[in-house]
């Protein structure tokens, strides 16, 4: 891809520094087929390609983990089924469907 | 196995104290369960990648690789003969009288104990900045988190900012991972940190570690700086609005922020479980009263950076110390606690100096303007803080009822520290004088189907 086909900013915003050689895992995020690392959290799995995993409902911005230690309970989204999980404690598994916004419906 | 005359202890936290007190309990005789939200034993701070990843503990842990694998080794000795009784992904919810409700893989499991030791570790203390709501903003514990246990960066151009330890070291390992780093903001000036070295020097080989570390930052580092700002737009971050030590107005361009201020002990248990807390203003926070060898109360004993925050050598102390003393009055023979006591007193000396170099920044904290947000999980602002301090009362229950500041999902763990500091301020009154929020129980949210599910 040349310079000027870049867009501004890039989707995620992932920087993979290391541990790159894992095998690939496929899994869903809002529809989409996304790819992710055996061993991402689905934390890091969904912000390779999302820069945030929900909206926040008390203020118009989104979110994407504070803490990644299971502390600030900012990572929490949806399965397609309406589960709910914390992505920065749950590590992503193959063909796992995930949501950024609770089902159609519920709200 | 453990003999059936012998009590049952359990072990909340898997990190440098909780493995040291499971070591110590083993070699007596005694099968503790220990009962751990990581993957794997290490806690946060030697916390280890998942399955396939192939980094050498050197290049994971640095200078403190060898101490790592130790406590990894000791743990997964214990685990793998079966001398303890170990719960994994398993978070300890809730605790009454001398039952615990933990939330486990399967489901909800309920644990009763004889003795219980709480190493509970700490967490990231937090001042809110301008901003710092926006996605792409983490603290630095999160930063840190990110590159050893998932070998990524948070973003492409990195600012941190805050103060403490954690600070220089967070940036030298993302640098020697290839990181961008644009700046590194620290709230402390090169006069505290003056300030606090005489105690530091309680352990100079660190002392002289931590000015390497610096030197080699050169000049991304900043002391004595204000932050005003975090701009950032939909995707979040991309500046912040700093001061340098001279007054002098800063931005600098970035995707991401990492924030934090020296660490908050968890101490939600230790509250529920019935400890007297006392305000230490060394560490500007609320932590629970023990005896010097981390007697909490009748047969519950804390350790680690729960109870004082020594960090991972005073917690690997502590956590001999509270095992020690829990041997001592199940009647056990216990090891002499004299050696280990000063061990102790050094870190501590220590660790009273590193809070005087990189202090909480109160007055950052205090000047917010009223719009900042101050609770990320329910966005309420310094604002709304300010005004339920005029009409409900200066107590930090109190404004939690009215104004929510440490009723939502984080439970405080993120706002209490800089609430108290709102409310003293608007009020006129000492920090100490603020109150302290009451722990409740369930102390982390939970999915209700997975705690109606027995383990």
């Amino acid at each position: 891809m040349t310079a000027d086909l870049q867009p501004a900013r890039r989707a995620g915003r992932i920087v993979r520094l290391a541990e790159k050689g894992r095998p690939l895992v496929r899994f869903r995020l809002d529809g989409a087929d996304c790819q992710a690392l055996s061993g991402d959290t689905v934390l890091t799995a969904v912000l390779v390609s999302a820069p945030a995993v929900r909206q926040s409902e008390f203020g118009p911005e989104k979110r994407a983990g504070f803490c990644l230690m299971g502390a600030c309970q900012d990572c929490w989204l949806w399965y397609e089924d309406g589960g709910r999980l914390r992505a920065c404690s749950t590590l992503i598994a193959d063909g796992v469907q995930l949501r950024t916004a609770p089902p159609e419906g519920w709200q | 196995m453990t003999p059936p005359n012998v009590e049952k202890v359990v072990i909340v936290g898997a990190g440098p104290a909780g493995i040291r007190a499971a070591e110590l309990l083993v070699k007596a005789g005694i099968k503790p369960v220990v009962i751990d939200e990581g993957l794997k034993g290490g806690g946060q701070i030697y916390r280890r990648p998942s399955q396939g990843f192939t980094r050498p503990p050197k290049q994971l842990y640095g200078s403190e690789a060898r101490k790592a694998v130790a406590l990894h080794t000791v743990f997964d000795r214990m685990v793998a003969a079966g001398e303890i009784e170990y719960h994994s992904q398993s978070s300890v919810l809730a605790t009454a009288g001398n039952l615990l409700q933990a939330l486990t893989p399967n489901g909800r499991k309920d644990f009763t104990y004889e003795r219980l030791i709480l190493a509970t570790g700490a967490m990231d203390r937090l001042a809110p900045i301008p901003g710092w709501q926006a996605p792409g903003v983490y603290s630095l514990g999160a930063t840190q988190i990110a590159l050893k246990a998932q070998g990524v960066a948070l973003g492409e151009k990195i600012v941190l900012a805050g103060s403490g330890p954690l600070l220089t070291l967070v940036a030298t390992q993302l640098l020697k991972a290839g990181a961008d780093i644009s700046a590194i903001l620290d709230t402390s000036s090169l006069r505290d940190q003056m300030a606090g070295l005489p105690g530091m020097l309680a352990r100079p080989s660190l002392v002289l570690r931590g000015l390497l570390m610096r030197a080699k930052l050169g000049r991304l580092y900043y002391a004595g700086v204000k932050l005003d700002r975090i701009e950032s737009d939909e995707q979040g971050p991309v500046a912040m609005h700093w001061r340098d030590a001279r007054g002098r107005a800063q931005v600098t361009e970035c995707d991401m922020v990492g924030l934090g201020w020296h660490l908050r002990a968890e101490t939600q248990l230790a509250g529920l479980a019935g400890c007297t807390f006392d305000y230490d203003q060394s560490w500007s926070q609320w932590l629970p009263r023990t005896d010097r060898i981390g007697r909490a109360g009748e047969r519950l004993y804390l350790a680690g950076d729960g109870l004082r925050i020594l960090g991972a050598d005073g917690a690997e102390v502590a956590g001999r110390l509270a095992a020690a003393a829990c041997l001592a009055d199940m009647g056990l023979p216990a090891p002499d606690a004299a050696s280990d006591l000063r061990r102790l007193d050094r870190l501590e000396r220590f660790a009273r100096g590193m809070a005087r170099a990189f202090p909480w920044p109160r007055e950052i904290v205090r000047a917010v303007p009223n719009e900042t947000v101050v609770c990320r999980c329910e966005g309420v602002t310094a604002g709304q803080l300010r005004e339920s301090v005029s009409y409900g009362g200066a107590e930090a229950n109190r404004v939690k009822s009215l104004a929510r500041v440490g009723m939502g999902r984080c439970q405080g763990r993120y706002c209490q520290i800089a609430g108290a500091e709102l409310i003293a301020d608007k009020a006129g009154i000492e920090v100490c004088d603020a109150g302290r929020l009451r722990e409740q129980a369930p102390v982390r949210p939970l999915p209700i189907g997975a705690w109606v599910r027995d383990a």
